[in-house]
């Protein structure tokens, strides 16, 4: 099993293109095939996955199942996975079956909607495994293509709007990045990501137009990187494209966007901001943790006034991924630990909280807060389910989001007293916006004329809840199942970013 | 000697031979009904001449200088030869049914091409000029191959008056070369600036640069370039932004190296100015544009801005990540002119980008291709047009020239705008009576053929076809 990881990133393009080629027509029975095609093709991938992850070995810290390939440029096509990586590659694997099975009332060119998603598969899967810059480049904005194409068209009525502005957003970013790759590239003369991990990057000051830069070219390369990644997060103040995108894209474009697009953000983050340029990163961190901070209660705020349950449920999201950012920069291994917990724990709740959105739309066709209320009488299923998962997003103990935040938290008090303050308060403000979302959706009579008929879960969509239920709740009370895997590699992180920032602790002075 | 001279040229020999013979069977025959005939042996026989001079090998030159047969010239000639030949084939059903194939038609192609490939070989100011207006009046002629339409003829004209006045610029430029060098051989003027370089050279130097911008169409001498673009029969456009735009951009690198390699310093800072002007030209000049054939010709502009900041570097990388970036460019526009060739309704051409509303529901393959050359042209991965633009910012970041490749980057994002806009009509549209009619199948050949290449180049085991190698070994030839 020498490329097990290739095959596992290729198996969702084969169904791509055994869908592209063979099937014709767009009939009942084809439109059921596609999305047969589709569910078998993302269910073997989760499986073949499986494989990765029972191969995988938690206590060695380097890169497992590596495969490499010469390429362009003196480059390599090369694949791996680590203790942080391991794990996305799983979330991925195993939240996409959902994802398609939750589009199963979609009838308009369902073929090209499969392809779409199972080309997202592989590119997401490219990501998390790439151990090349530019391959990693590569997987990272051919990703937009096929969002760009889901959220244009299959997205709501404003979607054009929508899908222009992420696209234009994010591939600002990530160009930046590309010219970054392009600057190590030259510095290094490689674009091998663990070779990269452990090279001395440029840090002495110098100026540009006058300007002092502290940490040099190490600064300057982390911004870079920081343009990309904080888009992507989103963080605040560059998330103003993703409520915009969740509340245009369809159910399960959103719970692909929220569960595992943010997260590239994040990993991206871990793999090549704080190995790479760790001056550049404890010059700029305390900017992080305080934009973390605002983002966390800002964006819990304006969560608070939102009419859409997309948008709420976006902005919540916006406030959740400050706990990462925070998490990240604080370097350590409470810190970073929470923060991927915090990530894969998010993948699960704001999928399931998009989809359950996608459940009522899907009946009533409105994401208007104001259009629903009294569920709970005629959809007890329902009411059961948003509740566990508001209180998940909440953070409730028991459930994964607790952990997630309570470690993060508990990173941040060691380093920013201050900060660690804000944000805890920002867990009251969550509460606030989920359990009132929840009142004015779930509670009270049921008086609304047009809800008088609706109907409670079919077994379809119970189905698909039950994985995430269980995901949530078995990390809630086990979570050393998550921490046990990232522990040793989140050590080595932080072991080597506090060797390469021992001398520059006097100078963080901005 | 001389012998050995006329081996070297025999390609150029053969090929001018074949377009006067030509001409005589075509006048003394059937005239324009031998047109289709002359369009395919005139393809077959650019392809045979291109795998032919891809086989050579070693430098030799001829005419005590005046011509060069190295790996430089044989890539850009095989580049030439095969795009000529895919846009030959590619026009040959467009113009018999508009009743514009005129067997003058492949004639003045052939000897263009000959134009091109003395230029490109050119080691003299005069070999230069000679291949320069060659190709030039030959494309004179084909831009208003429309004779009763006015746009065509206004094209032409156009294309005469401004292409005449560039021919100017660079003459006046040459001859003061000429006059401060002493010599029109580009290994004497590259002798000449040996210990520093005086100001009439310099002089020099800024005019036949004017000259060279104003052939590839780098702003600010690119306004030809949207009239002539929508006035010409879309063949001739889209032989017009692929061939003549290689052999343009390979003479400009022959004579900054060959002739002034010397003084890189000097030109640097020109070419990088050319460069960037033409890339936020191209990008934000073409958001307004309705019409595909002008929105090609900004795109072009944009293009030919990254390429020429490959050569803004002024090293062996920046000219082969300026070949490489020719190459990618010119397959893309095979690609794309493809689909615009076959763009009608009710059998006749339409070129207005509205009309692509919803052709993604009629015609999904059809749409699909255009959607992954527009990507392409945008530069978003794995398409083939990411790594072209990945070679040129390498190649400017290499030669410290990091504020070029910033500026790069974000002309890019500002012209992804334009080609998104094309795939939103083509996917996102509402339903409208837009294009009707079927694909050609020539068309179908070379839109899957190019698409299935700039879908495919970036796999490992691919590797751009090797082409890295071969960009490299014909840079090192030039730069020394």
């Amino acid at each position: 099993m020498g490329n097990l990881l290739s095959l596992t990133t290729f198996i969702p393009l084969l169904g791509a293109a055994i869908l592209a080629v063979f099937l014709r027509g767009n009939d009942k029975a084809a439109q059921k095939n596609a999305k047969w095609v589709a569910i078998a093709t993302t269910v073997a991938t989760f499986i073949v996955s499986l494989f990765i992850l029972a191969g995988f070995d938690p206590a060695n810290t380097g890169f497992q199942f590596v495969e490499e390939r010469p390429w362009l440029l003196g480059m390599n096509y090369k694949m791996g996975v680590d203790g942080i990586s391991v794990l996305f590659v799983m979330l991925t694997t195993f939240l996409m079956p959902l994802v398609i099975a939750s589009c199963w009332n979609v009838t308009d060119r369902v073929k090209e909607y499969m392809i779409a998603f199972l080309l997202l598969e592989t590119l997401m899967l490219g990501v998390f495994m790439a151990l090349d810059m530019v391959l990693f480049y590569l997987f990272f904005e051919a990703g937009l293509i096929p969002m760009f194409l889901i959220i244009g068209i299959w997205g709501g009525a404003n979607r054009i709007y929508a899908s222009f502005k992420f696209f234009l957003y994010t591939f600002l970013g990530s160009v930046l990045m590309l010219v970054a790759i392009v600057a190590m590239f030259f510095q290094a003369g490689t674009t091998d990501i663990p070779t990269l991990m452990t090279f001395n990057f440029a840090s002495e000051d110098f100026s540009v137009l006058g300007i002092h830069i502290v940490g040099g070219m190490q600064t300057m390369l982390w911004l870079a990187f920081f343009a990309s990644f904080a888009v992507k997060m989103p963080m605040w103040p560059v998330h103003t494209w993703l409520p915009d995108a969740h509340v245009q894209a369809p159910t399960a474009g959103s719970v692909v966007l929220a569960a595992i697009l943010l997260k590239m953000g994040g990993y991206g983050f871990l793999r090549f901001s704080l190995p790479m340029f760790p001056i550049g990163s404890e010059v700029l961190g305390p900017l992080v943790l305080w934009m973390s901070a605002i983002a966390i209660v800002y964006t819990s705020l304006v969560a608070l006034v939102q009419e859409d349950m997309k948008k709420l449920i976006a902005y919540s999201s916006v406030a959740h991924m400050g706990y990462v950012t925070m998490g990240i920069f604080a370097v350590n291994q409470q810190g970073i630990d929470g923060a991927i917990f915090q990530m894969i724990s998010h993948g699960f709740i704001s999928g399931a909280l998009f989809l359950c959105v996608g459940v009522i739309y899907d009946r009533m066709h409105t994401r208007e807060i104001d259009a629903y209320g009294g569920l709970v009488n005629r959809m007890p299923a329902y009411a059961l389910i948003f509740m566990f998962f508001t209180m998940a997003n909440v953070g409730l103990p028991g459930t994964s989001g607790f952990i997630g935040e309570f470690l993060v938290l508990m990173g941040i008090f060691q380093v920013n007293t201050w900060v660690a303050a804000i944000a805890t308060s920002g867990v009251i403000f969550s509460a606030a916006y989920a359990l009132w979302l929840y009142r004015r959706v779930v509670m009270g009579d049921l008086i609304k004329e047009s809800l008088k008929t609706i109907t409670d879960m079919t077994t379809r969509e119970r189905f698909i809840f039950v994985p995430l239920v269980v995901m949530t709740l078995l990390l809630g009370v086990y979570p050393a199942l998550v921490l046990d895997i990232i522990g040793p590699s989140v050590s080595a992180l932080v072991e080597n970013y506090e060797i390469a920032t021992a001398g520059l602790s006097a100078v963080v002075t901005h | 000697m001389i012998s050995a001279d006329i081996q070297t040229v025999m390609p150029e020999i053969i090929l001018a031979v074949y377009a006067m013979l030509a001409l005589f069977a075509a006048v003394y025959t059937t005239k324009d009904k031998m047109a289709p005939l002359l369009t395919w042996l005139t393809s077959g026989l650019f392809v045979v001449l291109a795998f032919w001079i891809s086989g050579g090998h070693g430098t030799v030159t001829a005419f005590d200088g005046m011509y060069n047969n190295d790996g430089f010239s044989r890539f850009a000639k095989v580049l030439i030869l095969l795009s000529a030949a895919a846009v030959l084939l590619m026009s040959e059903g467009y113009m018999q049914r508009r009743g514009l194939l005129r067997f003058e038609y492949p004639i003045l192609v052939a000897l263009s091409v000959v134009g091109m490939m003395v230029m490109v070989s050119a080691g003299d100011l005069m070999a230069l000029y000679m291949g320069l207006e060659l190709q030039s009046l030959a494309l004179y002629v084909v831009a208003s191959l429309r004779r009763d339409s006015l746009k065509s003829t206004e094209a032409g004209l156009k294309y005469f008056l401004l292409g005449a006045l560039s021919s100017g610029l660079l003459l006046y430029g040459a001859s003061l070369t000429y006059g401060f060098a002493g010599t029109t051989l580009f290994s004497g003027i590259m002798a000449s600036t040996a210990d520093g370089v005086s100001l009439g050279m310099l002089f020099g130097v800024v005019f036949m640069l004017a000259g060279f911008a104003f052939k590839i169409s780098a702003a600010p001498f690119h306004m030809w370039t949207p009239d002539v673009y929508e006035g010409s029969p879309t063949p001739v456009t889209a032989f017009f932004a692929t061939a003549p735009k290689v052999a343009a951009m390979a003479l400009f690198a022959r004579v900054v190296h060959d002739a002034f390699g010397g003084i890189v310093s000097e030109w640097q800072q020109i070419v990088a100015f050319l460069a960037v002007i033409s890339m936020f030209l191209g990008a934000i000049a073409a958001i307004g544009q309705r019409d595909i054939k002008r929105l090609m010709a900004y795109s072009s502009i944009a293009h030919m801005g990254f390429a020429l900041m490959g050569l803004a570097a002024g090293t062996v990388f920046g000219v082969q990540a300026m070949l490489i970036y020719m190459a990618i460019y010119v397959t893309m526009n095979v690609g794309t002119f493809a689909f615009i060739l076959s763009m009608e309704k009710d059998g006749r051409p339409v070129t207005d980008i509205r009309s692509l509303k919803s052709l993604s529901k009629k015609q999904p393959l059809r749409a699909l291709v255009l959607l992954i050359m527009m990507f392409s042209l945008a530069g978003v991965p794995p398409m083939l047009g990411f790594f072209g633009k990945f070679y040129v910012l390498r190649a400017a970041f290499d030669a410290g020239l990091g504020w070029l490749a910033i500026a790069g980057v974000v002309a890019s994002v500002i012209g992804a705008f334009y080609y998104l806009r094309i795939v939103y009509y083509v996917y996102f549209g509402e339903d409208t009576d837009g294009l009707n009619g079927k694909m050609p199948k020539v068309l179908w050949f070379f839109a899957v053929a190019t698409s299935a290449i700039v879908l495919l180049a970036w796999v490992p085991g691919i590797n751009l076809f090797g082409i890295e190698t071969a960009a490299e070994a014909a840079a090192q030839t030039l730069v020394n």
